[in-house]
């Protein structure tokens, strides 16, 4: 180390902002301080946060039920949300449609009733055909919008005449949720093994140390599809879901043990490590104050990382009809429907579940990349 | 070093006959077998099967040994033979269908390596020496959609995006009056101008990867001493940056072939299915689907293979390219 490397801090910035501040801060106060910094990572907490409370929160954001069928508005469009009527701005309203048939194509096309009254979009409103429980404990009719007299869609329908908002709000719960359970899954196989085998070293650091490259060496899709073919057909939405996260996890584990793994073995060197020892530590006591606190920010980054690489086998494995089977929704799921170039052409708004997953990944890149230039601190 | 080369192909024995194993293993998990998925559809047809005829068929395709014998006997004809078994929704070899996809596959995914190579190692030079600048800044933003669209999607909103601006079907590697046709040059004039749109798709993802690692390692490099002193002693700049710093650079980024080419094969399998492309993936998904164990094991072997192999070569080019483990210690 030279001597300039030793005369901190050389970031300059945070030093100059906060002066005194800056020597007594502790490394997570560094680390939030520089996160603040990072206008990326800021942004994809606040979508991330916006996407998770909207999947929380799905019951009462979506007007109808995921399995409620429309009868007349088969693979109907997305509604118009007009706001101005005669040249005048007034409050949102839509207009019912109704299929007709093109002369010209034979193309089922939808076109405002003739002689349809505005119809106002009602927020927070009651709707009585529409109860629901929200969490399943509290009986309400509220919802978030709602238009009385039709139904709104605000992605246009599917080939059943289901809403299409409905169902990309519910489908958010499986496809947010089984990236952030697998990636629990992942991190305690991965703690586990990793540590093992970097704290331990010798024979049980050879053994996993090859079985990790040789999962790592296959490639994942095709495994991840020949494992999920083997979920029975006939299993509950829970069971398959809970399947296809450890399957997910399965094949995700290796890449978060070989780091585990590297942070053990280059911080069991450290003085720190050997002056525990010298005290009387035990083993668990060096381990858990000593040696985790100090990879933790990494683990968290490579973490962040790993989710959207779940997110996504998932949304490939239903969208290939492996994954999650309907009447389960998630975003896989939904995207079964778009798999004809024909259909996309005629319904293109049922490729909007792509544009969340899309949004959802960068969202986690994002963050992933903040949170690691945020983890160290001390370097530029 | 000639040692160190026999050992890395020497192991390769083991991994495959581990990855066989698992594969089939895996294969062998859903309950039932080909045959009563096969007896179910025709009994739903109105015709009936007894238990007799079921045992005959059975014992006909070998399904009636245990889960070990098949797989012994699957691999015996596989390494004595060359025989990878019957696929049963097909009524033909697996071998042939092998000879007619793998090579598609191998192709395409190898030229999807290249075309990695080919995009990211320029941009990413061009980015770290142009740091910061309108170029850097683009291409970092390009970097993260490429990273974060997930390539099946990509070709579904790419087939999609060209069927309805340019009235243009990408799928398929042929067009239908090629389909069957014997291999001409016309055939292959074909295939190629149809084949660069799934490479570009399955290539996209691992170039926005590999540039940022190219970017990174090279504006490490370039703030070293050795530079300064180079660029002191009145080195053009060219003849600086790829003289010392590129070639350095470049070294991690071959070694990453190892995770770039995972991500290529399971890439392509999804992006073959989504584009109906006459490679392996389709194959393998009705495969899987049908219960035709011996064609979905063949194809996952014959994946896991291409990675394998493919990563054997990357650490081969590696040693001979970079001179520190050519004349230095070889790292197990």
């Amino acid at each position: 180390m030279t001597l300039a490397e030793l005369d901190l801090p050389t970031t300059g910035a945070p030093a100059e902002e906060a002066g005194e501040e800056y020597y007594r801060a502790t490394q997570w106060q560094l680390i939030w301080w520089a996160f603040r910094r990072h206008t990326a990572a800021r942004v994809g907490l606040i979508v991330l946060g916006l996407l998770y409370a909207l999947a929380l929160t799905c019951e009462f954001i979506s007007p109808y039920r995921p399995l409620d069928r429309f009868d007349g508005y088969l693979d109907a469009p997305p509604h118009r949300i007009r706001l101005f009527e005669e040249g005048r701005l007034t409050r949102p309203y839509i207009l019912d449609v109704e299929p007709t048939l093109d002369m010209e194509t034979f193309r089922t096309e939808y076109t405002p009733k003739e002689g349809s009254e505005p119809l106002p979009i009602r927020f927070l409103a009651r709707n009585a055909d529409h109860p629901y429980e929200f969490w399943g404990m509290l009986p309400t009719q509220r919802h978030l919008f709602q238009v009385d007299g039709a139904p709104i869609f605000l992605f246009g329908t599917d080939r059943l005449g289901r809403d299409l908002f409905t169902r990309t709000m519910y489908g958010a719960r499986i496809s947010l949720s089984v990236g952030l359970v697998g990636v629990i899954i992942s991190f305690i196989l991965g703690l586990l093994i990793g540590g093992l085998a970097g704290y331990f070293g010798g024979v049980v650091d050879q053994i996993s140390m090859r079985v990790i490259d040789f999962i790592l060496s296959l490639p994942t899709i095709p495994l991840w599809m020949a494992l999920s073919v083997a979920l029975p057909r006939e299993w509950s939405v829970v069971q398959t879901y809970f399947f296809i996260t450890i399957i997910l996890s399965l094949i995700s584990w290796p890449a978060l043990a070989r780091q585990v793994r590297g942070k053990f073995l280059s911080l069991r060197a450290e003085d720190f490590v050997t002056s525990a020892q010298l005290v009387g530590s035990s083993e668990s006591r060096i381990i858990a104050v000593h040696l985790l606190p100090s990879f933790t920010s990494h683990l968290i980054v490579t973490l962040t990382l790993m989710v959207p690489s779940m997110i996504i086998g998932e949304t490939a494995l239903s969208f290939l009809g492996l994954g999650m089977q309907p009447p389960a929704v998630s975003w896989g799921v939904l995207l079964q429907n778009a798999q004809n170039v024909v259909t996309l052409a005629l319904h293109p708004w049922k490729l909007i579940p792509c544009l969340f997953v899309i949004v959802t990944v960068l969202m986690f890149n994002f963050l992933g990349d903040g949170l690691r230039d945020a983890v160290d601190p001390y370097s530029t | 070093m000639l040692s160190y080369i026999l050992r890395r192909i020497l192991y390769l024995i083991p991994t495959l006959f581990v990855i066989s194993a698992v594969v089939f293993f895996i294969i062998q998990l859903p309950p039932g077998d080909f045959m009563s998925t096969y007896i179910a559809n025709l009994e739903e047809g109105g015709i009936k099967v007894s238990d007799e005829q079921a045992e005959a068929l059975r014992r006909q395709y070998g399904l009636d040994r245990s889960e070990y014998a098949q797989y012994v006997i699957w691999i015996r004809n596989i390494v004595t033979k060359g025989d990878w078994g019957r696929s049963f929704s097909w009524n033909k070899p697996v071998a042939d269908i092998l000879a007619e996809r793998v090579p598609l596959t191998a192709v395409v995914s190898l030229t999807s390596t290249i075309f990695i190579y080919l995009v990211a190692i320029p941009i990413g030079i061009f980015s770290a020496t142009h740091q910061y600048s309108l170029f850097d800044y683009v291409f970092t933003f390009v970097g993260f959609i490429g990273v974060s669209i997930p390539s099946f999607m990509l070709a579904l909103i790419l087939m999609w995006g060209a069927f309805v601006l340019f009235d243009w079907r990408v799928g398929g590697l042929f067009s239908p009056e090629y389909l069957d046709a014997p291999w001409s040059l016309a055939r292959v004039g074909d295939l190629l101008s149809r084949a660069w749109f799934p490479v570009v798709i399955i290539g996209l993802s691992g170039t926005a990867g590999l540039m940022r690692v190219m970017r990174g390692n090279l504006l490490d490099e370039l703030r070293k001493q050795y530079v300064v002193t180079a660029r002191a002693k009145g080195i053009p700049e060219i003849r600086v940056l790829f003289f010392y710093p590129v070639k350095i650079a470049i070294n991690p980024v071959i070694s990453t072939i190892g995770w770039i080419l995972p991500g290529i094969v399971a890439g392509e399998v999804l992006v073959s299915i989504v584009l109906n492309l006459q490679t392996t993936g389709p194959v393998l998904l009705d495969a899987l689907l049908a219960q035709d164990m011996y064609l979905a094991g063949s194809i996952t072997l014959i994946l896991s293979l291409l990675v394998v192999v493919g990563n054997l070569f990357a650490d081969l080019l590696l040693v001979w390219i970079d001179p520190r483990i050519r004349f230095g210690r070889v790292e197990e």
